[in-house]
C-alpha cells in the first residue's frame, strides 16, 4: 500500500526518538504531520521499534483526536467548536461548512480534496467563530464568508 | 509490614499497607459488589459498583474500594442512602446495554434497579475491561484491546495476534459477565482473520 | 550567544543589551500572536518593513529616525487586532492594514503625528474622543496586568528582550541568595493557589514533592488548555516563555527536580515553536542544562505535545500521555506528589501558576499576597469572550466583581441586548446570572455561586442564548471527552446528553429535569476522576438559575431564546415584507418563494431553520420574525402577495 519512499520517511522519524514507550505519542504526531495519516504498516513498525504492543497503539490512535487510519484530503479544514465560538454561531458556520464541501465531520470527500473535523477551541476565541484551513486561520467567519475562503482551495 | 487499623461498617478491621478497601472488607466477610475487579489483575476501578463511604479527617468522600488503599483509623462504610442510589443508577445505566446479563440482574434486584429505566443500546458490553486485562496481564498475549473513548469505547480483538494466540486459549470468555467477548471474538475470526494459509488448525 | 556563568555576568550581559537600547528611539510593537495572525498581522509586518525601507528609514543612522519592527506576542485585544503599539510614545493603533503602513511611518513615525483613524474609540461613539494611549483604554485601563503586560514589549523568539525587562533575575537570587526550602516557603506565604482549576495551593504542593525522598522527580508545565473558549496559557507561551521557563527552573530548584516537562497541546503550534526556540535559547545562554549561572544546579526541558484530549489536562491523564498512554485518569491516591511520572514523585502546576513564581522571588510574597482578597491572592488572567463588545484576554486583581469585568473592562453587551449569564470555569463551570454580578471573583466566591474559577474562562451570554443549549453543548462536549473507562463518566453524561438533546427538541418529558439530578448526583459520586466529577455542573447550574427555561422547552414545547432550531420556525410578516428579495436570494435552502413586488413567504417544509433570513431582513422592515411555541400562521394565498403601494414615490 505505501510505496517504499513513504517507508523511509517513517523509518527517519521513529529513529529521531529515544526507543521507549515515552516516546510513542510524539512519534505518532510526528508521522501524522508528515504523512497525514497513520498507515498500518507504520504502526507495526513503531509498535516493533518502541517495543508498544500493538493493541495499545491501536487504542492511543483512537484515543486522540490528532490521528487518522485514512489518508486525509490535499486540505484539512478544522471548524472551532470551542464555546466562545459556539456562541457566537458556530453551529451555523459548520452547516455551511458542511453543505459546501458536501461532508461531515470526521470525513473526506471522494476526490481527497477536503477533509472536515471540529476543534474545541484554536486560542483565537476573540475573534470566534474561527475556522482553520491547513493551519490557516481564519477569524470572524460567517457562512458567507466560508464560502469565499474555500472556493480559493482546488 | 506495619499494621492498620481502620473500621468498616462499625467494626475494627486489621489491615496491613498496599491492601485495598475491599481487601480489607473480603478479609472479614463484608461484602462489597463488584463487576470490574478480579484477583488475578490490578485494581482498575471503571465499574464504580464497588462504590462506599470514606471518612479521613472530618471528610465523607465516596470513593472506588476496590482501588482505595487502606490507611489507618480510615472509617468505611459499605451501605447507605447514597451509596444504593449511586449503584441503583450505575447498574441501571449498564443494564441499558446489556439487559440480561446474569451479574447485573443479580445486583439489580438487591438494588432495586429497573432494567428498563434508560433507552436500550445493546451494545452488551459493560467495558468492565476483564478480557483486555486478563490478556495483557496474565497470558501477556495482546490480543485484544480497547478502541476509542468516552461513549465510542468498545472492545476490539486484533486479528493478526488473535488468530495465532486465542484458539487455545480463550480464558477470557468465562470471566465476561455478559458473554459478548465470545460473541466479539467468533465476529472477528469470521471477517477479519487473515486467510486460512496463514491460521493454525482451529477447532471450529 | 554567550553562556552566561554567574549572576555578575548576567548583569552585566544585562547592562550591555539595555545599552544598546535607546529608549527614546521609535519602535513598531505588533503582535504577531495567533489572534493577530489570523487577522492579517504578518501581511501588516511586511507592509511595514517595506515602507521602512522605502522612506529610507532602515539605513538612517541617526537613532532619532531608526524605527525598530518588533513582532510580540499577544497583548490580549485579540478582537481589535491586527494591533501594534509605538514607543516612546505608547501610542496604540487597532485593526491596522497592510495599506495603513504608509501613513503609519510617514506621520507617525516620521511627522510624529496620530492618526485618528487607528485609534480606539469605544463601541458605538464613533465620534467621541479617541484614546492613544495603550495604557487608556478602557479594555486595558482597568486591568492589572503583572504577567501579560510584558508580552508587547517582548519578542518570544529573542531571548534578549525578556532579558532586557529584568528577566532571569528571579532566577539568580533563588539559585543564588536562597535555599530550596526558602523558595517553598516564600511562594507558600505568597498565597499562590494553582491556576488550572482545582486552586491548590502551589507552595504546599511544592512542599510535598520536596519533602519526597526519591532522587529522581519531576516537574511539569501543564500546557493542555482544555477548556474550549480560553486562551490565557497561549498567550503566556506564546508570547512570554521565558518567564514560564524561568518559574518553572525555580520550582525546580525549590523541588530537588532535574528534569522538567512542559505538556502543550498540539492545536497550539505558535506555542509550540515559541516555546522550544526559548528553550535553545535559553540552554545556549545557560539558564538551562548543567550548573546553571555557576550555581552547581543542573535542569533540563522537554517538550511534550498532547494528541488531543482534553481530559489530558487533568493531571493523572497528563502523566499517563505523557508515559505514551491512552490519557485515561490514574486512581488519586496516590497523588502525583509521591507517585507521579515513571512513578517517582511529580508536581504539576498550570502555566500561570508557573508565570507567577518569578514575580514572587522578585518581589517577594508580600507582592502577591497583598493583592486580592483573603482567600484569592494576586491577579488572574480571563478569557472574555462571548456576547461582549471587548473580548480578549484580560488580566485582574482577585475580587473584581464580575460587573466590572464586564462592564467596566468588557464595555458591556453589544447590540443593545440583554445580559442574561456568564460562563466561567469551563466545561466544570457553570452560568452565573445577573443577580449574582456583584460577587467578588475569587475561587471563593464562585464555588458559592455553583460555578468554579477553572483555569480562567469567561463567556458571557446575552438573551440570544439558551440555557438548555448550553447545558447540552457542554455535556456533547464532555461525552466526546470523556476517556471512557469508567461507567458513571460514560454512560451517565451519554444519558444527560441524550435527555438535553430531547429537551432542546421538544421531546422533553415530565419528569426529566428529576431524572437529569438523579443522574448528576450518581456522575458525581462515582467517578474516577474530576472530568465525570464535575461533568454535572453545568445541567445543575443551568437548572438552579433557570429552570424556567427548562419548563419552557418541556412543557411549552418553546425555546424562549429562539436558538433550539425543532422549536422554532421563522416566519415573513406579510404586512411588513416589501418584497426587497435580500432574503429570497440569501437563504441557502432556497425555502423562499417570492418574487419582485411579491410579498415573500417561507416555504415551511423547505427551511432548514438556519436564521439567514431574519439576520439579513433590513432592520428598517424586520420583516421576518422568530416563533417559538405557537403554530406558523397559514401562508397568505397567492393572489393577495402582490403589492400595490399607497405611493409610487421612491
Ligand atoms: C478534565 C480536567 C481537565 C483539566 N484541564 C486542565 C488544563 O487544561 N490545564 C491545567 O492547567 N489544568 C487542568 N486541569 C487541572 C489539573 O488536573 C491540575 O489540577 C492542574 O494542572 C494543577 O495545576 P495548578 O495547581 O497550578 O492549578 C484539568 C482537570 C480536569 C479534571
Ligand atoms: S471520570 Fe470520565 S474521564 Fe475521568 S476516569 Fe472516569 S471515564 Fe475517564
Ligand atoms: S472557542 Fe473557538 S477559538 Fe476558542
Ligand atoms: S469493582 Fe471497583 S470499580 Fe469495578
Amino acid at each position: 500500500m505505501t510505496v517504499a519512499k513513504d517507508n523511509g520517511k517513517i523509518d527517519k522519524i521513529i529513529e529521531k526518538y529515544p526507543s521507549e514507550p515515552g516516546s510513542l505519542i510524539q512519534v505518532l504526531l510526528e508521522i501524522q504531520r508528515e504523512n497525514r495519516w497513520l498507515p498500518k504498516e507504520a504502526l507495526e513498525k513503531v509498535s516493533k521499534k518502541l517495543k508498544v504492543p500493538l493493541n495499545r497503539i491501536q487504542h492511543i490512535v483512537t484515543f486522540y483526536k490528532a490521528f487518522s487510519l485514512v489518508p486525509k484530503g490535499r486540505h484539512e479544514v478544522h471548524v472551532c467548536t470551542g464555546t466562545a465560538c459556539h456562541v457566537r454561531g458556530a453551529p451555523r458556520l459548520l452547516d455551511s461548512v458542511q453543505d459546501l464541501i458536501g461532508i461531515s465531520p470526521g470525513e473526506t470527500d471522494q476526490d481527497l480534496k477536503f477533509s472536515l473535523d471540529t476543534v474545541s477551541c484554536v486560542g483565537c476565541c476573540a475573534l470566534g467563530p474561527v475556522m482553520v484551513v491547513d493551519g490557516e486561520y481564519h477569524g470572524k467567519m460567517a457562512p458567507a464568508k466560508s464560502e469565499e475562503v474555500l472556493k480559493n482551495y482546488d | 509490614m506495619s499494621e492498620i487499623l481502620l473500621q468498616i461498617d462499625g467494626r475494627e478491621v486489621k489491615a496491613s499497607e498496599g491492601m485495598t478497601v475491599l481487601d480489607a472488607a473480603q478479609s472479614v466477610g463484608i461484602s462489597i459488589p463488584t463487576l470490574c475487579h478480579h484477583e488475578k489483575l490490578d485494581p482498575y476501578g471503571a465499574c464504580r459498583i464497588c462504590t462506599v463511604e470514606v471518612e479521613t479527617g472530618g471528610r465523607t468522600n465516596l470513593v472506588a474500594a476496590c482501588i482505595f488503599p487502606v490507611a489507618q483509623d480510615l472509617v468505611v462504610r459499605t451501605r447507605s442512602e447514597q451509596i444504593d442510589q449511586t449503584r441503583k443508577t450505575l447498574l441501571e445505566l449498564m443494564l441499558a446495554h446489556a439487559p440480561d446479563a446474569p451479574a447485573l440482574l443479580e445486583l439489580a434486584q438487591e438494588y432495586g434497579a429497573d432494567k428498563d429505566r434508560f433507552e436500550k443500546e445493546p451494545s452488551f458490553c459493560i467495558l468492565c475491561g476483564l478480557c483486555v486485562r486478563y490478556c495483557a496481564e496474565v497470558k501477556k498475549a495482546n490480543a485484544i484491546g480497547f478502541v476509542d473513548r468516552g461513549p465510542n469505547r468498545e472492545i476490539n480483538f486484533m486479528p493478526e495476534i488473535a488468530s495465532k494466540e486465542c484458539w487455545n486459549c480463550k480464558e477470557c470468555f468465562p470471566l465476561c459477565p455478559t458473554s459478548y467477548v465470545q460473541a466479539a471474538y467468533h465476529l472477528t475470526e469470521a471477517l477479519a482473520f487473515p486467510p486460512p494459509a496463514s491460521k493454525p488448525a482451529s477447532e471450529e | 550567544m554567550p553562556r552566561i556563568n554567574s549572576p555578575a555576568e548576567l548583569e552585566e550581559f544585562r547592562k550591555d543589551i539595555i545599552s544598546k537600547r535607546d529608549p527614546n528611539k521609535p519602535c513598531i510593537a505588533i503582535c504577531t500572536g495567533t489572534g493577530c495572525l489570523a487577522l492579517g498581522a504578518a501581511n501588516v509586518v511586511t507592509a511595514l518593513k517595506e515602507e521602512i525601507k522605502k522612506q529610507g528609514l532602515e539605513t538612517k543612522v541617526d537613532v532619532e529616525t531608526k524605527v525598530d519592527v518588533r513582532e510580540t506576542g499577544c497583548p490580549g485585544f485579540c478582537e481589535r487586532g491586527p494591533l501594534l503599539v509605538i514607543y516612546p510614545e505608547e501610542i496604540c493603533y487597532l485593526q491596522v492594514e497592510p495599506g495603513d503602513a504608509e501613513e503609519i511611518i510617514s506621520e507617525t513615525i516620521v511627522a510624529k503625528k496620530v492618526i485618528d483613524r487607528l485609534l480606539y474609540a469605544a463601541p458605538g461613539t464613533d465620534n467621541d474622543e479617541k484614546i492613544v494611549r495603550e495604557s487608556e483604554i478602557p479594555f486595558y485601563k482597568h486591568q492589572m496586568r503583572n504577567l501579560i503586560g510584558n508580552n508587547i514589549k517582548i519578542d518570544p523568539k529573542n531571548i534578549d528582550d525578556y532579558l532586557a525587562v529584568g528577566g532571569y533575575s528571579a532566577l539568580v537570587k533563588a539559585l543564588c541568595q536562597e535555599t530550596p526550602e526558602q523558595v517553598v516557603e516564600m511562594v507558600k506565604n505568597s498565597g499562590l493557589r494553582g491556576r488550572g482549576g482545582a486552586g491548590f495551593s502551589a507552595g504546599m504542593k511544592w512542599e510535598f514533592a520536596r519533602k519526597s525522598p526519591e532522587k529522581t522527580k519531576y516537574v511539569i508545565v501543564n500546557a493542555d488548555e482544555g477548556d474550549p473558549g480560553a486562551f490565557m496559557d497561549r498567550a503566556l507561551l506564546e508570547g512570554n516563555p521565558h518567564s514560564v521557563l524561568e518559574g518553572l527552573t525555580i520550582g525546580a530548584f525549590a523541588i530537588g527536580s532535574h528534569e522538567g516537562y512542559i505538556y502543550v497541546r498540539q492545536e497550539y503550534p505558535l506555542a509550540v515553536e515559541n516555546v522550544g526556540i526559548a528553550i535553545e535559547q535559553a540552554e545556549a545562554q545557560g539558564f538551562l542544562g548543567k550548573n546553571i549561572l555557576g550555581s552547581g544546579f543542573d535542569f533540563t526541558i522537554e517538550v511534550h505535545q498532547g494528541a488531543g484530549a482534553f481530559v489530558c489536562g487533568e493531571e493523572t491523564a497528563l502523566l499517563m500521555s505523557l508515559e505514551g498512554k491512552p490519557g485515561e485518569p490514574r486512581p488519586r491516591p496516590p497523588y502525583p506528589a509521591v507517585k507521579g511520572l515513571w512513578g517517582k514523585p511529580t508536581n504539576i502546576n498550570n502555566v500561570e501558576t508557573w508565570a507567577n513564581v518569578p514575580l514572587i522571588i522578585n518581589n517577594g510574597a508580600d507582592f502577591l499576597s497583598s493583592i486580592g482578597t483573603e482567600s484569592s491572592k494576586g491577579t488572574k488572567i480571563f478569557s472574555l469572550v462571548g456576547k461582549v463588545n471587548n473580548t480578549g484576554l484580560v488580566e485582574v486583581p482577585m475580587g473584581i466583581t464580575l460587573r466590572d469585568i464586564i462592564y467596566e473592562v468588557g464595555g458591556g453587551v453589544p447590540g443593545g441586548k440583554k445580559f442574561k449569564a456568564v460562563q466561567t470555569g469551563g466545561p466544570s463551570g457553570g452560568c452565573i446570572p445577573e443577580e449574582h454580578l456583584d460577587i467578588g471573583v475569587d475561587f471563593d466566591q464562585l464555588a458559592k455561586v455553583g460555578a468554579i474559577m477553572g483555569s480562567g474562562g469567561m463567556i458571557v451570554m446575552d438573551e440570544d442564548t439558551c440555557m438548555v443549549d448550553v447545558a447540552k453543548y457542554f455535556l456533547k462536549f464532555l461525552a466526546g471527552e470523556s476517556c471512557g473507562k469508567c461507567s458513571p463518566c460514560r454512560e451517565g453524561i451519554r444519558q444527560m446528553h441524550k435527555i438535553l438533546n430531547n429537551v432542546s427538541e421538544g421531546k422533553g418529558r415530565e419528569g426529566d429535569i428529576e431524572l437529569l439530578e438523579e443522574l448528576c448526583e450518581a456522575t458525581r459520586n462515582a467517578s474516577l476522576c474530576a472530568l465525570g466529577g464535575t461533568a454535572p455542573n453545568p445541567v445543575l447550574n443551568t437548572i438552579r438559575y433557570f429552570r424556567d427555561e427548562y419548563e419552557a422547552h418541556i412543557k411549552e414545547k418553546r425555546c424562549p431564546a429562539y436558538v433550539c432550531k425543532e422549536l422554532i420556525a421563522y416566519y415573513i410578516d406579510p404586512d411588513k415584507c416589501t418584497a426587497c428579495m435580500i432574503c429570497s436570494r440569501k437563504c441557502p435552502a432556497e425555502a423562499i418563494v417570492g418574487a419582485k413586488k411579491q410579498i415573500h413567504v417561507i416555504d415551511q417544509e423547505k427551511c432548514t431553520n438556519c436564521g439567514t433570513c431574519f439576520e439579513v431582513c433590513p432592520s428598517r422592515f424586520s420583516a421576518v420574525t422568530r416563533l417559538s411555541g405557537e403554530p406558523v400562521p397559514p401562508p397568505i394565498p397567492e393572489e393577495e402577495r402582490t403589492i400595490v403601494r399607497k405611493s409610487e414615490k421612491k
